[in-house]
């Protein structure tokens, strides 16, 4: 049996050691808020944070995780910066598909607890790692500055 | 219209209400989640208790309307769009709508331009137009009617605003909640007036999309999302070389794995089942399969382009003829050209999925798709059942583009679900996903013109490809044409006096194409827009003013090509290496003119600095949308042009994942302007068209940057290194 904290929740449960956590929280624990695109770390569709950092949950094994704060989309809405991503979004209308936005959310969220004023090679540095097919790029852009300034760019 | 006052077959609870940023309440039926785990199963309700005067439009005593989606959402925003139709012509509070996904029923919610339910081409809008305001107009008609008989008063003195008939003179006003069961005994008026454009209040705004919310929070509900009690994962392969069989299975390695449930071997594909996906994956990686690879095992790409380019040099069948081609391009200097385009996959965020649950005598499939009824008899034929024991629940769909206009995913999932208890939610791996796409067809498109006086005198232009029709919807392929691969080949915005279009058939072997975002016109404006930049620079004309000069006909194109040279500081000066292209299209019944600025390093790499466009889609239902398509189909696009290409050898697909067939990245993606144009034409269609207009435009800004005149796609970097105009 594993342990994981999940959005501030301990979670029990039984999966291989092997197993990325992608699959645990898709398929055993039903959080299908993070999505699977690639399952090679290529597109970021998957990515949540573990300790704050953004990861690719499809490929990061779970039995490395106990001790570990797992925190996915469906919480990050309660974090200051995943608040204020998430409204700029809707400010902003960046969404198509929506099927990336997960992981775009999760990215952005995690440069801005990093780097609160990004400038735009922050930017490509930082969401670089996550394909949006619809390509909502521009809003990307223009929404994790209006994010960080509160101002509309 | 009054469609037929009936219920769908959809439990009506609302499992999601949420308060938007903007203060709209919405709530999406999702039966995913309503049939979910922990979750009892419900009855179908009826609307019995409801105004329901049409299939789209359903009010309640308590007020809350709902309006059915005959069309699906896959991004392009048509479930705001839809609904602020159908508000607009209702009058009702479009804060407190509430979407539904419509059930398979092309009676019901056929597009009016295909007869079935489909959402392709570029065409919800523009099908469904008249059809949503004509019964928004009618059940307002009905409501204002009910009042205007509980007052005893006139209806002409009855005005209906946000969900409420108020009668002025006696200061009364009546909730549509209130006003719902009377209304439903009223009779339709015939051709209840239509708003004039100046009285729209909610067409023409950028209203906030209503699916939106949802999708910032993990809570939206896509085909790939659909959880049951105890369902079964499961993963595919099919044979690697495309249209093998399997010979043998050995699955002694996978049988002993740890949540392996089931091996399912099908006649062309072999599935794990398991616990969840990865015991599934794992299942599938520890068997040993022995593939009949059939009559492809050979086939690769040089063979299919060497068969293209012989069956392109016939003559085909002639889809147009204006004046005399012949003799007209023996006068004037005449020029040709070939271009050519590759197979390409759709690669849509969400792989391809579908969960179903036989149960013998009928039938349950949890997707995202364009063509719900498809799904739904395919799915019967598949499991042997007739069509209506088979129950299809539709979602928001991770992107289409096309691919999700096939029923493959279901019909695999049905076939794999038959041999299972319960349900089973099969899911594609990119990489099988990649491999088993089907393609959008490899094109050879050889255009001849002879130009006099700085105009073209004569232009004979010839499509060779896979005809999607002919497999799709046959009827579409008539006379040995396809009304898809010659779409926008035969409607040129330019004046051409001598003008013939001709259509050959050629179908890669052992390959199965289908749409992709931009359709037909994806290959025609990328061989005609290249082909009229290259004309222009033969005569020494910028392209802009060799465009404007044949344009007499088409003051809309004409328009969007001033304000987008306007816009994009056309000929302004330029650094080394840069170069503006543009690209001009009148398809999908929307003018677009768009420039890109580019510029192509010392070693061929190509960097995007600046994309520009005008459009005019007659009335923009809701301009930021617009804005959004243009903005996104016009990535899709210069990703295709800049990396697309699915190429095979031994009848098989070379490419798998994001890493051997590449995507655009944030840190590539060049500013976007686009300028949406005012218009009180009816709306054109807008999801395809920067798909479109990309690829020609990107390909003539490298031509003017470097000189060279790509005339095949992907872009070649060897052959634009080093170069400069």
């Amino acid at each position: 049996m594993l342990t994981l904290q999940i959005n501030g929740t301990e979670q029990t449960l039984d999966a291989p050691a092997e197993m990325p956590l992608l699959w645990v929280l898709r398929d055993i624990l039903g959080m299908t808020g993070t999505k699977f695109g690639c399952g090679i770390a290529q597109c970021g569709a998957c990515t949540v944070h573990i300790d704050g950092k953004p990861v690719r949950s499809c490929v990061l094994p779970v039995g490395a995780l106990q001790n570990r704060a797992i925190t996915t989309i469906e919480a990050i809405g309660a974090t200051p910066e995943g608040a204020k991503v998430q409204k700029a979004w809707l400010d902003l209308e960046v969404v198509q598909c929506g099927y990336c936005q997960s992981g775009q959310i999760m990215s952005a969220t995690a440069l801005l607890a990093a780097t609160p004023n990004p400038d735009d090679s922050d930017i490509d540095a930082a969401m670089a790692g996550n394909i949006c097919r619809c390509g909502t790029y521009v809003r990307i852009r223009a929404a994790i500055k209006q994010a960080a300034s509160g101002v509309k760019s | 219209m009054r469609i037929a006052a009936q219920s769908t077959q959809v439990s009506r609870r609302s499992l999601l209400t949420g308060a938007l940023a903007g203060g709209f309440l919405f709530a999406f039926h999702l039966p995913a989640r309503a049939r979910g785990v922990n979750e009892p199963v419900e009855p179908p309700d009826s609307t019995s208790g409801k105004f329901a005067p049409n299939a789209l439009i359903r009010i309640d005593p308590s007020g809350s309307i709902t309006l059915v989606m005959p069309q699906v959402e896959m991004g392009q925003g048509v479930y705001t769009a839809i609904a602020m139709i159908l508000a607009e012509e209702l009058d009702a509070d479009f804060a407190q709508v509430t979407l539904e996904h419509a059930p398979p029923d092309d009676k019901l919610y056929g597009n009016p331009m295909f007869g079935i339910q489909v959402t392709g081409n570029s065409n919800s809008i523009r099908s469904w137009w008249p059809k949503l305001r004509a019964a928004g107009a009618a059940t307002r008609a009905m409501l204002v009617q009910a009042a205007a008989k509980q007052w005893q008063v006139d209806a002409a003195s009855c005005t209906a605003s946000k969900s409420a008939v108020a009668h002025k003179e006696s200061g009364r006003t009546l909730t549509y909640g209130e006003l719902a069961l009377a209304a439903n005994s009223e009779t339709p008026p015939k051709d209840s007036p239509l708003k004039q454009v100046k009285e729209f209040v909610y067409i023409g705004q950028p209203l906030k999309r209503l699916d939106t919310p949802d999708k910032v929070n993990g809570k939206a509900v896509y085909g790939i999302d659909a959880l049951l009690p105890n369902m079964k994962f499961a993963t595919v392969m099919a044979c690697p070389v495309l249209g093998g069989k399997v010979r043998a299975v050995d699955d002694s390695a996978a049988r002993g794995l740890p949540g392996v449930r089931k091996i399912v071997v099908l006649d062309d594909a072999v599935a794990v089942v398991g616990d969840h996906m990865w015991a599934a994956k794992k299942g599938l990686e520890a068997l040993k399969i022995e593939w009949d690879e059939g009559a492809n095992a050979s086939v690769n790409s040089e063979q299919i382009w060497r068969d293209l380019r012989a069956e392109s040099a016939k003559d085909g069948a002639v889809a147009k003829s204006d004046g005399d081609v012949v003799k007209g391009l023996a006068t004037g200097d005449r020029f040709e050209a070939d271009y050519e385009l590759p197979l390409l996959a759709h690669a849509t965020m969400e792989p391809i999925n579908a969960t179903v649950h036989f149960k013998g005598d009928s039938c349950e499939v949890w997707t995202g798709t364009q063509v719900m009824t498809r799904i739904q008899s395919e799915v019967a034929k598949a499991v042997g059942l007739p069509v209506d024991r088979v129950t299809v629940y539709n979602h928001l769909l991770g992107g289409g583009f096309g691919r999700k206009l096939e029923p493959d995913m279901a019909v695999t999932a049905a076939r794999i679900a038959r041999q299972m208890d319960g349900p089973v939610k099969v899911v594609w791996t990119r990489e099988e996903d990649t491999r088993h796409d089907v393609y959008r067809p490899a094109y050879r498109d050889s255009i001849a013109a002879s130009l006099s006086g700085g105009k073209i005198q004569a232009w004979k232009y010839k499509v060779a490809g896979s005809s999607v029709m002919a497999r799709w919807l046959p009827p579409a392929f008539h006379k040995g044409i396809d009304i898809d691969a010659v779409d926008s080949a035969v409607d040129l915005p330019y004046d051409i006096p001598n003008f013939h279009v001709e259509y050959v058939r050629a179908e890669p072997k052992g390959v199965v194409t289908g749409f992709w975002r931009g359709v037909g016109p994806n290959n025609n404006v990328f061989a005609i827009e290249s082909f009229m930049d290259e004309l222009a620079h033969r005569i020494g004309k910028d392209p802009i003013e060799f465009r404007r000069g044949m344009l007499g006909k088409n003051p809309r194109a004409l328009a969007a090509l001033n304000l987008v040279a306007e816009k994009s500081g056309w000929g302004g000066a330029l650094p080394a290496r840069v170069g503006r292209g543009v690209c001009l299209q009148p398809s999908f019944a929307s003018f677009i003119a768009t420039v890109i600025e580019a510029e192509v390093d010392e070693s061929g790499e190509v960097h995007l600095r600046r994309i520009t466009s005008a459009v005019d889609t007659g009335i923009a239902v809701n301009p930021d949308t617009i804005k959004a398509q243009l903005e996104g189909g016009l990535i899709f696009g210069v990703t295709a042009a800049l990396y697309g290409e699915i190429t095979l050898d031994k009848g098989r697909v070379q490419q798998s994942n994001f890493n051997d067939y590449r995507m655009l990245r944030i840190d590539q993606a060049p500013k976007i302007d686009i300028h949406v144009m005012k218009s009180s034409e009816p709306p054109g269609g807008i999801g395809e068209t920067g798909a479109t207009a990309g690829p020609p435009a990107l390909r003539n800004a490298i031509y003017a940057a470097t000189g060279v005149a790509l005339r095949r796609l992907p872009i070649d970097r060897k052959m634009i290194a080093g170069r400069k105009a």
